[in-house]
């Protein structure tokens, strides 16, 4: 059919750019291509937070994460033995320090963990309040976020550190109690949690409600 | 077993055993050096405490193999330095000891102390003794003491 009216050709355009935006309205935006990478990343972005969190929350990561003047040890997150205390630098104080038990390494013959440069996170790494409650997931993921508090680490530098930190190697082989059962791990392998880690970064480290 | 070097008090000694002994027992049964004591073997009360490194460090939870190059002094050898001389003669001069038997692992995180902070506080005494337990309760001379040991040092 051919419209040799100039007025009739102008409705038939605009027909069609109606029966366009229509058709396009209709589509999810999985069917979408352009749409599908913005809103399937964020999402996997979203999803693969909840796994860092779950590993960030995990006893072998939180309980040197605290918000208060002492570590804590243990499944159950109980205050630290011994009267040890965070001390200036987060590695306890002169006659207390961390390494005065904590070595390079576990020491599985005696049950004291160990790993290079054992210490606690800064106050500005809390993941926790002063009453030892755990962060929620939108808190921690913000501080996360937050390069005035994090060490001043972008989002290579946290994929980074979560890949080579030995302290957060440390949490993925913890060694063994004194009665020689081992401690227990943190719910993702450290191969999973880096690779979470990435999705979420590349994701443009997306956070929760 | 495995044989280790170790450098203690500023002499080499050489020793073969199993990597997971802990220090503590390596300096009391191997070399014979009974002055550092057994309390509770799990770090809890500090009786165990020699320095590695100049590290105050429970020898009761530290394998023999963790122990590397580096320099051990235990209550044999503090002496022979001058905070630790100066700690050990406010000890006598204080009467700190009662039983004594705790008073190895105070006078070495004592040292530890000085040498980090040469003028503490009391509540640098508090935080930095506070792993040494004393069943004697000798705690208020142990304070004199690192106070008068501080003040002949100024």
């Amino acid at each position: 059919m051919v419209y040799s009216d100039p007025a009739m050709r102008g409705s038939y355009a605009v027909l069609i750019l109606i029966a366009c935006l229509a058709w396009l309205s209709t589509l999810s935006p999985a069917q979408n291509p352009g749409q599908k990478a913005v809103a399937t990343t964020r999402e996997a972005g979203l999803a693969a937070w909840q796994q860092v969190f779950s590993v960030l929350t995990y006893p072998r990561c939180i309980n040197c994460h605290t918000a208060t003047n002492y570590p804590q040890q243990g499944d159950d997150r109980h205050r630290h033995l011994f009267n040890v205390v965070r001390g200036p630098g987060g590695k306890g104080v002169a006659g207390l320090n961390c390494a005065t038990c904590h070595q390079s390494a576990n020491a599985d013959s005696t049950g004291v963990p160990g790993a290079y440069n054992w210490h606690l996170a800064p106050l500005s790494m809390r993941w926790q309040d002063r009453s030892d409650n755990i962060l929620t997931s939108p808190d921690v993921c913000r501080s996360l976020n937050d390069r005035s508090n994090n060490g001043s680490l972008d989002g290579p530098g946290i994929l980074r550190h979560h890949e080579t930190e030995p302290l957060v190697l440390w949490a993925f082989q913890p060694g063994r109690h004194r009665d020689g059962t081992e401690r227990s791990l943190p719910p993702l392998t450290h191969e999973q949690f880096v690779a979470a880690t990435r999705i979420w970064v590349d994701a443009g480290m997306p956070c929760p409600q | 077993m495995q044989t280790y070097r170790l450098n203690v008090n500023g002499q080499a000694k050489e020793l073969t055993v199993d990597p997971g002994t802990p220090l503590l027992w390596v300096l009391r049964e191997d070399l014979k050096m009974t002055g550092t004591k057994y309390g509770c073997g799990i770090s809890a009360c500090g009786a165990c405490t020699v320095h590695v490194a100049g590290v105050a460090t429970r020898s009761c939870v530290v394998p023999v193999s963790l122990i590397g190059d580096r320099p051990i002094v235990t209550i044999e050898g503090i002496g022979q330095d001058r905070v630790g001389r100066a700690v050990q003669e406010a000890w006598v001069r204080e009467d700190v000891v009662q039983c004594g038997y705790c008073q190895s692992g105070q006078i070495m995180s004592a040292v530890a102390l000085l040498k980090s902070r040469p003028r503490p506080t009391d509540a640098d005494i508090e935080q930095s003794m506070g792993g040494n337990l004393c069943r004697c309760g000798t705690y208020v001379r142990i304070r004199k003491a690192i106070k008068a040991a501080s003040q002949q040092l100024a």
